[in-house]
């Protein structure tokens, strides 16, 4: 008692050297002659580094190449009288961003407000046409008011599910037409656009197959076992770019005359086919990770075993394995540059044929730095959110 | 009554017996239905083109030219010969890639742990932009927007005894002299005996509880080992050759072709990022409890380093580093977008030439499983070594 008195009463505050910009420079750059130098050497290459950059961007930089494009980087050949039902498309995901925002908070926040942040710069630069303006500003109107009926009812939680499963097929509706409105077939797809469709479609149909093929390769049934595991292994020894010459070259000859298929669906089955054996591995995972007691305590409250997969097991295996499985889809959303080589015109390929034409020679760098910038932005959102689902989920902490 | 219910004979649709030899022999049926409709139609198809199925072809002259090749090669050598090409060409690529990115990866995962602020923040700037952009947009742009701008041979650019322009990059390089063999055997019998020498001096040194320098007399073994070779040959184990251009082409030194240095920039600048990320994960796997346990025996920081944090972390690094060599090597296939012919891009101009999709895929498809299976096969017998033995 009488000891932690005087201990309190004589706390002596912080030496000065270890508190404040000296103590904190001194503590984390120039601790002791090592780290002093490694300061030195990282400083001078950081100084360089940053001021051969900032000069390029700002000043050397053709940035012409992008501006005059934007509309072909974005959406290809996609027709300009039909562009509306891309920004419909965008708009009902932003208004389910905007809801979701006000229902979950949180993350979702952090997402609305990049989502909103990137709308509103894209709209104040100076070469988007006045059109497109009118729907920046109503998508950002809409994430705003898309918070504001989310955050006044916990009820919207279930609709706002149900919005995000239909999202894909009215999204698809819009871009594609589906008879009812003009058909904009597939070869008119491109740029960003197509980039994010392939992406989206190949990810949700890998879903199924995933699972089924992680539940084959668990089965105790041997052919379906054996066929599990030669399809996963065989997909995942070879490089992408072999499954998707498969799909596009070779798949037409396997299908004969009577199924045709375009390009673009092509190269979507290559990605699913793909995806599907690494998902299949995350999902299996999941299910290594469940201790033995669910399947037991499920099957003494006498589930079968469709149920006790559907409403015990699975549930619990897919949310240990989110963070992996966003992972996944990062990289697949990255490889999806790979179309390009087998003549997609997406992102990649619309940069590659825009710096073939004469008028923009020489503006390489500008094309393809523009390319990587889109990517990085969205990759790097996706694996933040991912490691803040890992933490709200707690797994991987130990 | 219960008998009565034992009685009932059980339809065989719900005999537990029969369930699964049914539903597997549903599967396998319609397994087997539906790669016979594929391969039909693909036989089909390819009769009507005039293609015939087999592997004759690679027999035939190739007719194609490949610009880097590691064995002997022209347009009149076999498909098979070409094949080969590209399969060595991979090798070369993956074989450079895994061990610089090795290197840089252990670099930045050591970086990312460092408690000097500057450091720590350039590693993870590094890692970030680097893994977040594909690696497809990556060798484009080393490619297509740092090394084919560069000026033409006779202009090149110069840096450190370097040339580089936009047909390829001379770097010195070390050139074999007619010692290089007695050296390179002396100096491995010089390591092999320093290793005994060492182990033995340490042995003393635990028997006797005094001070032997096992660490001294291991380097004066390699160091006697050199002079010796020295000695015997009177010259030193090998020149270096300086690269210079001459009209329009470099002498000397080791040339790399810009498709080369594209594929290789992109995939170790792209592979390092993960694996640094792996490095920093094992090093953190390590309790906190190893490292205070070692410094309460007293240990130097590099020795706890070396004998208690990395042998743990080591454990937890192999398997995922084991399944980033193998994405390497299968992501040296985009070396197809630079022309940096590997063996994916050979198989795709032969299938071109021939219309032989079939077969060349079939073999690319081997090429990487055999890659697979063996890289998998060393790694598991390094990971075997470094398991934890348990009781």
């Amino acid at each position: 008692m009488n000891n932690n008195e005087t201990t309190t009463k004589n706390e002596m505050a912080p030496p000065k050297s270890s508190i404040g910009v000296p103590g904190w420079l001194k503590q984390n750059l120039f601790s002791n002659w090592w780290n002093t130098l490694l300061t030195i050497i990282f400083t001078v290459i950081t100084i360089y580094v940053v001021k051969g950059t900032f000069t390029w961007v700002f000043f050397t930089a053709e940035w012409s190449v992008v501006s005059e494009n934007f509309k072909l980087l974005m959406v290809g050949q996609y027709p300009d009288e039909e562009l509306w039902r891309v920004w419909t498309a965008l708009s009902i995901f932003t208004a389910l961003v905007g809801i979701s925002w006000g229902v979950w908070k949180g993350t979702m926040g952090h997402v609305s407000i990049f989502l909103g942040v990137v709308m509103a710069i894209t709209m104040v630069v100076p070469f988007i046409a006045v059109g497109s303006r009118i729907w920046l500003a109503a998508n950002i109107g809409l994430l705003v008011l898309g918070f504001a009926i989310g955050k006044q009812s916990e009820k919207l939680k279930k609709p706002v599910l149900v919005g995000w499963f239909l999202l894909v097929p009215i999204g698809m509706f819009f871009i594609e037409g589906f008879g009812l409105l003009n058909e904009v077939s597939t070869n008119f797809w491109g740029g960003f656009l197509l980039t994010c469709l392939i992406a989206i479609i190949s990810i949700i149909a890998s879903f199924p197959i995933g699972i089924l093929l992680a539940l084959g390769r668990r089965s105790n049934l041997p052919i379906i076992k054996w066929f599990s595991i030669i399809y996963i292994e065989l997909i995942r020894g070879i490089p992408l770019i072999t499954v998707l010459f498969v799909a596009q070259l070779m798949l037409p000859l396997f299908l004969g005359d009577t199924i045709e298929l375009d390009k673009v669906l092509r190269a979507m089955i290559g990605f699913t086919l793909f995806n599907a054996a690494y998902l299949a591995e995350n999902v299996r995972g999941g299910l290594q990770s469940l201790p033995r007691g669910q399947y037991e305590a499920a099957q003494a409250l006498g589930l079968n075993k469709a149920k006790m997969m559907t409403f015990v097991i699975m549930p619990q295996a897919l949310k240990a394995v989110i963070p992996a499985m966003v992972g996944q889809f990062i990289s697949i959303f990255k490889d999806t540059v790979l179309v390009s080589i087998v003549g997609l015109i997406d992102l990649l390929g619309m940069a590659k044929k825009i710096i073939a034409n004469p008028q923009f020679l020489g503006t390489q760098m500008e094309s393809f730095v523009f390319v990587a910038f889109v990517f990085f932005m969205i990759c790097y959102l996706m694996s933040y959110v991912s490691r803040r689902l890992e933490r709200s989920l707690g797994v991987g902490e130990r | 009554m219960k008998k009565d219910i034992a009685d009932v004979p059980t339809p065989f649709w719900r005999n537990k017996k029969v369930i699964p030899f049914l539903a597997q022999g549903i599967f396998a049926v319609i397994i087997a239905i539906s790669l016979l409709f594929l391969f039909s139609n693909a036989l089909d198809g390819l009769r009507q083109m005039g293609i015939s199925l087999g592997f004759d072809f690679l027999k035939s002259s190739a007719s194609f030219g490949i610009s880097e090749s590691l064995i002997d090669y022209t347009p009149e050598s076999s498909y098979g010969t070409a094949f080969l090409v590209g399969v060595l060409n991979t090798l070369r690529v993956s074989f450079f890639g895994i061990i610089i990115a090795s290197l840089i990866g252990l670099v930045v995962g050591i970086s990312r742990l460092s408690n000097n602020w500057l450091v720590n923040k350039t590693a993870s700037i590094y890692v970030e932009i680097f893994r977040n952009t594909p690696l497809l947009v990556q060798i484009s742009i080393w490619y297509f927007a740092v090394f084919l701008p560069l000026p033409r041979i006779e202009e090149s650019t110069r840096f450190l005894f370097s040339y580089f322009s936009n047909r390829g990059s001379a770097i010195p390089w070390f050139q074999a002299t007619s010692g290089t063999l007695v050296w390179v055997l002396l100096f491995a019998v010089g390591v092999i005996a320093s290793v005994i020498v060492w182990k033995l001096r340490l042995k003393k040194q635990i028997e006797t509880g005094e001070n032997k320098r096992p660490g001294v007399w291991a380097i004066g073994v390699v160091i006697l080992s050199l002079v010796i070779a020295f000695l015997a040959t009177f010259q030193a184990p090998f020149n270096i050759t300086l690269p210079t251009v001459e009209g329009r082409s470099f002498m000397g030194g080791l040339r790399l072709s810009p498709e080369f240095l594209a594929i290789l920039l992109g995939l170790v600048i792209y592979t390092s990022t993960y694996i640094g990320e792996i490095v920093r994960g094992g090093i953190q796997s390590v309790q906190k409890g190893q490292v205070e346990a070692a410094k309460a025996l007293g240990l130097k920081p590099s020795t706890t380093m070396r004998l208690v944090i990395f042998p743990q972390a080591i454990r937890v690094i192999i398997p995922p580093v084991t399944s980033q060599y193998l994405n390497l090597i299968k992501n040296s296939s985009l070396a197809i977008a630079v022309g940096y012919q590997e063996v994916v891009s050979v198989g795709e101009t032969i299938n071109n030439q021939t219309g032989k999709a079939i077969e060349s895929v079939t073999i690319m498809i081997l090429v990487y499983l055999t890659f697979s299976l063996l890289t998998s096969f060393f790694m598991n017998q390094f990971n075997k070594r470094s398991q934890i033995v348990e009781r």
